[in-house]
C-alpha cells in the first residue's frame, strides 16, 4: 500500500469523526520503491482537499503531508513534533474556527457523499506530476472548489420522456435507479453518485435523463403515479 | 584477561558482554541496570575501550576488534534511555566508527547531555571499599588524572573460537598468526584448502553486515561446486488444510508481546490484554514475552485452533520484518495467512514513548482497537506464483560486479554485464597492492579474463542503461552499447556501480603539482617515478573531504591506504620522513598490525584536531622549494612546521555521480550520505527493498578489496536464492474489479504505471479489468475510483475506513 491510496474520502472521514488533525506520510518525492510515484498523486490528494477544508471553513493547516525517507527517523520525529504542536495551537475542530458544530457536521457529510463527483470532476488534475513547489498552490484554487460545489450538477429522469426500457438503470454503478417495466424511472438522489451514466446511457431517441446544475431538481413522481399506459 | 582490569577482583568492574546481560530483558536484573555489589543503579559510569585488543603484550591481541567502538556507543546510548541523569565516559584510543553510518552513530552519543570521550589510556586504581565504586587513573592535557566511577565496563574485543586448533586439525586448514582461519589472499572466504569456506568471526574480527553477507558469499561459493547437485535433497513443506472460516462469524484472538522489556517497560502489558478483551469479537487475549520466539509462534497455533480463532492481532512491532513469519503461524493452525493483522505497539509507540508510560498504554490500546476493527475486514486472499527468468544482470564492472557474475555464471545462470567504461575493471585499476600484498592489477587481469572467457557471461562495455521495467523474476532492461541497443530479459539485478574519489578543494590540491591525493601518491610509488621516490619528506593528510558538514561519513579506507602506500615508501627508501596527520586511525582489523609497523619504522603519526586543520603554504626554504605543512601538536601543544616535498591527501570516497539516475531506474533507494541504501543494515545487507535487486561493493560503502569481493560473492549467493527456482511467489494483496460498479471512466488506468487494467467491452459500455499478476498492490487505482468499482484486496476501504473510526472511539 502506498500513500497514494490514501483516499479524499478517509480524510474526510476522519475529520468528520472529529479528529483535529490529519498527517500523511510518504516517501520522499522522485525515490519510489516501485514504478508508481504515487506519492505525487497522495500529495494531489492533500492540496484538493486543503481547499475543500477552506471551502468549508477549517483550516487547511489541519491537514500535512510530508515525504521522509525511512533512513529519516529524526525528520520524522521533527515533523510530528512540529505538527502536533501546531494542531494544539489550532484547537479544538471547528472551534477554533469558530464554525458551529452541527453546522460543520453536516458540512462534512454533504461533501462526503460528493467524494465520487469530486473525483470525476477532477480527475484530470489528481492524475498530474507536480514538478515545482511554486505549482502546489496554483493546481486547485479556491475559485474553483467554490463553483464546483455551487454548481453541483443531479440528474434526473422527465418522467414525459422515460420509456421504462431500464437501460439507465442497468449502468448506474451503485443501484441509484429506481426501476421496473412499464414503471417510469426515478433517480434516488440520496444514492445517486453523480457520475452521470444514466445520462450517456439513456438512448438519444428518448433524451429522457436530464443535467440539472446549480438548480433544485424537481420532486420524483409520486409511486403511485408512475405505470406507462 | 589480564589481572591489571581487576576483573572478578572488583565487584563494579564488569565486561560489555556482562554489561549486554544486564541491559538484556532476559538479563540477571531483567532489564534494569544494577550494579552486582549493592543492586543499585549506577549513575557514573566508564567504558574502556580496546581491552584485550591493540596490545602486543602477553594476554592480548595485536589487532583491532573493530566492533567495540561502536558497540561502546550502544551501550552508552541505551543506558541514557533507561536513566538520563546517567554519566558515561568512554575512555578510548581513537574512536573508529569505520562502518557504514557509524561516524552519525558516534556523534548522536557525543551529543548526548552528560557522555563524556577521552583519549587517554587508563589504569584501573583501586576499589572504595565503602562504596566499592572503582577508582580510574588517565592523563589529561593538565596532568594525571583520578576519578570514582560507579561501574567501569571494559569494552573486550574478538578472541578466536576456544576449540579453533581442534577445529583447523579437523578440517585441515590452516590457522593464521591470531588463530583464526587462514584465507587465500585472492579470496577472503576461501580457506587453505579447496572446497573448505569460512564467513563470519572465523576469519577474524567482523561487524554483524559483513558476517551476513560473508555467510551468503559463502554459500554462493559452495553452490558453485555443488550446482550439478542442486536442489536433490529438498523437500517441500507441507501446511495444514487451510479451513473455510470466510462464512463464520470474526473469532480474533489478540496476542501483546513484550519484546523482553522493550515494550512491556513502557506500556502496561496486563491492562492492554484486558482492554483487548472488551473489543467487539475479540474472544481470547493472552501476553508473551517474546511472539516471535519459536515456542511463541507454536502457542499462537496451538491457541488458534483451541479457540477456533479465525482471525489473529499481534501486537507487537512492525510488520516489516517479522509479518513472514507470523503468517506462516496462521498457516500452521490451517487458517489463510491474511487472516493476519499486526499493530505495531513498538517502533509507534514503546520506542518513541518511553518517557509517557501512561500515554504510550493508552495509544497502544487505541493501536489494538484499530487493528481489531480492521481484522473484522480481513478476508483470505490466495498468492500465486510467477514464472522467474533465469538471467541476472549486473550493472558495474568493477571487482565487485565482475565477481559477482562470475559466481552466478559459475552456477549455471546466464549474466549480463553492464559497464560504462571502455575497459572492465571499476576503482582497482587505480590500485596496485593491498596490505597483504596482493598484486591488483594482475589480480584484477586475471578476473578480467575469466569475465571474457566465461561462455555465459555477456560483456557490454561503453554501455549505458537506458530503461529498466519489470518485477522480480522479470525485469526487463535496455542497455545501450557499442553493439547497439539491446533488451535485456532478467529475473534478477545486482548494482554494483561502484564509487568516486572526492577531488580536493583544500591545501593546494590543482594548484601545486606536489599535492596529490593517496590513489595518484599510489600510482606514482607503483611507476617508481624518480622524484617522488628519491625525496625527503612526504606528508599526508588525512579525512580529506569526510567526517566534515558535506559528508558526515568516515571513508573507511584511507587509513589504511596511506598506512600502506607509506609503508611501501619506506620499503623503496627507507630515509625519507613521512608523516601521517590524522584525526582518529582507523586500521580496524588484522590492519592495525600494519599501522604499528609504521609506526615502528618511523613514520609519525601527528594527531589533529578538526577545528585546527594543517595549513600548507607553497615556499622555498634555503633554496628548496618545499610545501610548510604547519600543523598543531596537541601532545607537545606547539606548532610543527613540517617542510615536505609531497603532500597526499586521504580524499574521501564518494558516491558516485549517476547514482540518482541508476537508483531511478531500478527504484532502489539512496542513503542520506547518497550511497545505496540496503534493505535492512543486518537483516538484509546485500539486498534492495525492491526484491530481485540486489547490492555490492563500494555502491554500499566505501571498503577494502577484500571486503567488497566477500559482499559480491554475498550478493550473487542472494541473486542465486531467486534464480535457482522455479516461480517466484507473489502477494495475494492485489486489486480486483467490480464490474457491475465500474462506469469505465478510465481514473484507474492512467493511475497504474505497471499497466495492469486494460478497457474491454461488455454489453454494458465499457468496463475495466486486470491482470492481477501485474499488479503490485500500491492501490492508486483504488483511490483514484469514483465508484468504488476497484477494490486493493487486504487494503479495502472497508477495512481501512473501520481503522479511522475506531481511532476515535474513546477508552
Amino acid at each position: 500500500m502506498c500513500s497514494g491510496r490514501v483516499d479524499l474520502e478517509f480524510v474526510l472521514r476522519a475529520f468528520s469523526n472529529g479528529m483535529d488533525g490529519v498527517f500523511i506520510g510518504g516517501c520522499r518525492l522522485n525515490e519510489c520503491n516501485y514504478d508508481t510515484q504515487g506519492n505525487y498523486d497522495a500529495l494531489n490528494m492533500v492540496l484538493l482537499s486543503k481547499k475543500i477544508m477552506e471551502h468549508i471553513g477549517l483550516n487547511p493547516e489541519r491537514l500535512r503531508i510530508e515525504f521522509i525517507s525511512s533512513g529519516e527517523g529524526n525528520l520524522f520525529a521533527e515533523v510530528m513534533s512540529d505538527f502536533g504542536k501546531k494542531v494544539k495551537e489550532l484547537g479544538p475542530l471547528g472551534k477554533g474556527e469558530g464554525i458551529d458544530q452541527v453546522e460543520l457536521t453536516s458540512k462534512l457529510q454533504e461533501i462526503r457523499k460528493l467524494v465520487p463527483y469530486i473525483k470525476l470532476a477532477k480527475r484530470d488534475k489528481l492524475a498530474m506530476r507536480l514538478g515545482k513547489q511554486e505549482e502546489y498552490d496554483t493546481l486547485f484554487t479556491r475559485d474553483e472548489i467554490d463553483s464546483l460545489f455551487n454548481e453541483v450538477v443531479s440528474y434526473y429522469i422527465d418522467p414525459g420522456k422515460c420509456q421504462a426500457c431500464t437501460i439507465c438503470a442497468q449502468r448506474c454503478p451503485v443501484d441509484a435507479i429506481i426501476s421496473a417495466k412499464k414503471q417510469i424511472h426515478v433517480v434516488d438522489q440520496e444514492k445517486c453518485i453523480k457520475c452521470g451514466n444514466c445520462f450517456e446511457a439513456c438512448p438519444s431517441k428518448f433524451g429522457a435523463v436530464t443535467k440539472i446544475s446549480g438548480e433544485p431538481v424537481p420532486p420524483p413522481l409520486p409511486e403511485g403515479e408512475r405505470a406507462i399506459g | 584477561m589480564r589481572e591489571e582490569y581487576r576483573y572478578g577482583e572488583f565487584a563494579n568492574v564488569v565486561t560489555s558482554m556482562d554489561y549486554e546481560r544486564l541491559m538484556c530483558a532476559t538479563g540477571p536484573y531483567e532489564g534494569e541496570i544494577l550494579r552486582v555489589s549493592d543492586k543499585k543503579h549506577p549513575h557514573k559510569i566508564a567504558w574502556v575501550s580496546c581491552v584485550g585488543s591493540r596490545q602486543v603484550i602477553p594476554g592480548g591481541n595485536s589487532y583491532c576488534s573493530g566492533v567495540c567502538c561502536t558497540y561502546s556507543q550502544k551501550q552508552v546510548i541505551l543506558t541514557k534511555d533507561h536513566n538520563p541523569e546517567a554519566h558515561c565516559t568512554i575512555f578510548h584510543n581513537d574512536i573508529r566508527s569505520h562502518g557504514k553510518d557509524f561516524e552519525r552513530y558516534y556523534e548522536r552519543t557525543a551529543n548526548l547531555p552528560g557522555v563524556e570521550f577521552i583519549r587517554s589510556y587508563v589504569t584501573i586504581v583501586r576499589e572504595i571499599p565503602e562504596t566499592k565504586n572503582v577508582v580510574i587513573r588517565y592523563s589529561t592535557p593538565d596532568g594525571v588524572k583520578e576519578e570514582e566511577f560507579d561501574m567501569v565496563v571494559l569494552s573486550v574485543g574478538l578472541n578466536p573460537p576456544a576449540d579453533n586448533v581442534d577445529m583447523a586439525d579437523k578440517f585441515g586448514i590452516e590457522l593464521n598468526s591470531h588463530g583464526f582461519s587462514k584465507t587465500v589472499v585472492s579470496n577472503p572466504l576461501e580457506t587453505t584448502r579447496p572446497g573448505i569456506f569460512v564467513s563470519g568471526s572465523f576469519r577474524g574480527p567482523t561487524d554483524i553486515p559483513d558476517s551476513v553477507f560473508s555467510a551468503s558469499g559463502a554459500g554462493s561459493q559452495c553452490g558453485e561446486l555443488l550446482d550439478y547437485r542442486r536442489g536433490n535433497l529438498t523437500k517441500e513443506r507441507i501446511y495444514p488444510v487451510e479451513k473455510d472460516v470466510s462464512q463464520e462469524e470474526p473469532r480474533i484472538g489478540v496476542f501483546v508481546c513484550h519484546c523482553g522489556a522493550n515494550i512491556s517497560r513502557v506500556v502496561d502489558i496486563p491492562s492492554t490484554v484486558e482492554y483487548s478483551l472488551s473489543l467487539p469479537n475479540v474472544v481470547y487475549a493472552t501476553n508473551q514475552l517474546f511472539s516471535c520466539a519459536t515456542n511463541s509462534a507454536q502457542e499462537i497455533t496451538d491457541i488458534a485452533k483451541e479457540k477456533g480463532l479465525n482471525r489473529v492481532v499481534l501486537a507487537a512491532c512492525s510488520p516489516r520484518t517479522l509479518e513472514p513469519l507470523f503468517r506462516d503461524t496462521l498457516r500452521e493452525a490451517g487458517l489463510n495467512q491474511y487472516y493476519l493483522e499486526m499493530s505495531n505497539i513498538r517502533e509507534h509507540c514503546s520506542w518513541v514513548h518511553s518517557k509517557e508510560k501512561d500515554e504510550a498504554t493508552i495509544k497502544a490500546k487505541e493501536l489494538i482497537r484499530m487493528s481489531v476493527a480492521r481484522a473484522n475486514h480481513l478476508e483470505p486472499l490466495q498468492e500465486f506464483d510467477l514464472p522467474v527468468n533465469k538471467t541476472a544482470l549486473v550493472v558495474g564492472g568493477g571487482i565487485a560486479g565482475m565477481t559477482s557474475a562470475l559466481s552466478i555464471a559459475n552456477q549455471g545462470h546466464e549474466v549480463h554485464l553492464v559497464e560504462k567504461d571502455t575497459d572492465l575493471g571499476g576503482m582497482a585499476r587505480k590500485i596496485h597492492y593491498t596490505l597483504e600484498g596482493l598484486d591488483v592489477q594482475e589480480y584484477l587481469g586475471d578476473i578480467i579474463r575469466k569475465v571474457y572467457q566465461h561462455p555465459s557471461i555477456h560483456v557490454y562495455t561503453n554501455a549505458s542503461i537506458t530503461e529498466a521495467s519489470g518485477y522480480v523474476g522479470n525485469f526487463v532492461t535496455k542497455v545501450k552499447s557499442e553493439i547497439g541497443l539491446l533488451e535485456v530479459k532478467h529475473g534478477a539485478t545486482i548494482i554494483a556501480t561502484g564509487a568516486e574519489v572526492y577531488k580536493p578543494t583544500e591545501y593546494l590540491y590543482g594548484e601545486d603539482d606536489r599535492v596529490m591525493t593517496h590513489l595518484e601518491l599510489e600510482e606514482q610509488i607503483a611507476n617508481r617515478e624518480e622524484k617522488l621516490i628519491n625525496s625527503e619528506s612526504l606528508v599526508m593528510i588525512q579525512c580529506v573531504g569526510c567526517r566534515n558538514e558535506d559528508r558526515n561519513y568516515c571513508s573507511r579506507i584511507c587509513c589504511s591506504e596511506s598506512v600502506k602506500n607509506a609503508l611501501k615508501l619506506k620499503e623503496i627508501n627507507p630515509q625519507m620522513d613521512i608523516y601521517i596527520l590524522f584525526r582518529d586511525m582507523r586500521t580496524y582489523g588484522y590492519n592495525e598490525n600494519y599501522y604499528r609497523e609504521a609506526a615502528s619504522k618511523d613514520v609519525k603519526f601527528i594527531r589533529y584536531e578538526p577545528q585546527d586543520k594543517p595549513q600548507v603554504e607553497a615556499v622555498v626554504e634555503e633554496g628548496r622549494p618545499v610545501l610548510r605543512v604547519t600543523v598543531t601538536d596537541i601532545i607537545l601543544d606547539k606548532k610543527l612546521e613540517l617542510d615536505a616535498d609531497y603532500l597526499a591527501l586521504a580524499a574521501a570516497i564518494i558516491p558516485a555521480e549517476d547514482r540518482k539516475g541508476v537508483a531511478g531506474l531500478f527504484k532502489v533507494s539512496l542513503g542520506v550520505d547518497g550511497f545505496f541504501k540496503e534493505a535492512h543494515v543486518k537483516l538484509r545487507p546485500v539486498e534492495f527493498g525492491a526484491d530481485g535487486v540486489y547490492l555490492c561493493g563500494i555502491a554500499h560503502y566505501p571498503k577494502l578489496i577484500a571486503e567488497t569481493v566477500s559482499q559480491a560473492y554475498g550478493a550473487a549467493g542472494r541473486a542465486l536464492t531467486l534464480l535457482s527456482h522455479e516461480t517466484v511467489v507473489a502477494s495475494g494483496s492485489v486489486c480486483e474489479v467490480n464490474e457491475k460498479k465500474c462506469i469505465g471512466c478510465g481514473a484507474c488506468i492512467s493511475a497504474c504505471s505497471y499497466g495492469a487494467l486494460e478497457f474491454h467491452d461488455t454489453r454494458h459500455g465499457k468496463k475495466v479489468g486486470i491482470n492481477p499478476v501485474l499488479c503490485k498492490g500500491d492501490g492508486l487505482c483504488n483511490a483514484k475510483c469514483p465508484t468504488g468499482a476497484i477494490a486493493l484486496k487486504h487494503f479495502t476501504d472497508e477495512g481501512l475506513m473501520s481503522q479511522i473510526d475506531a481511532a476515535v472511539q474513546g477508552l
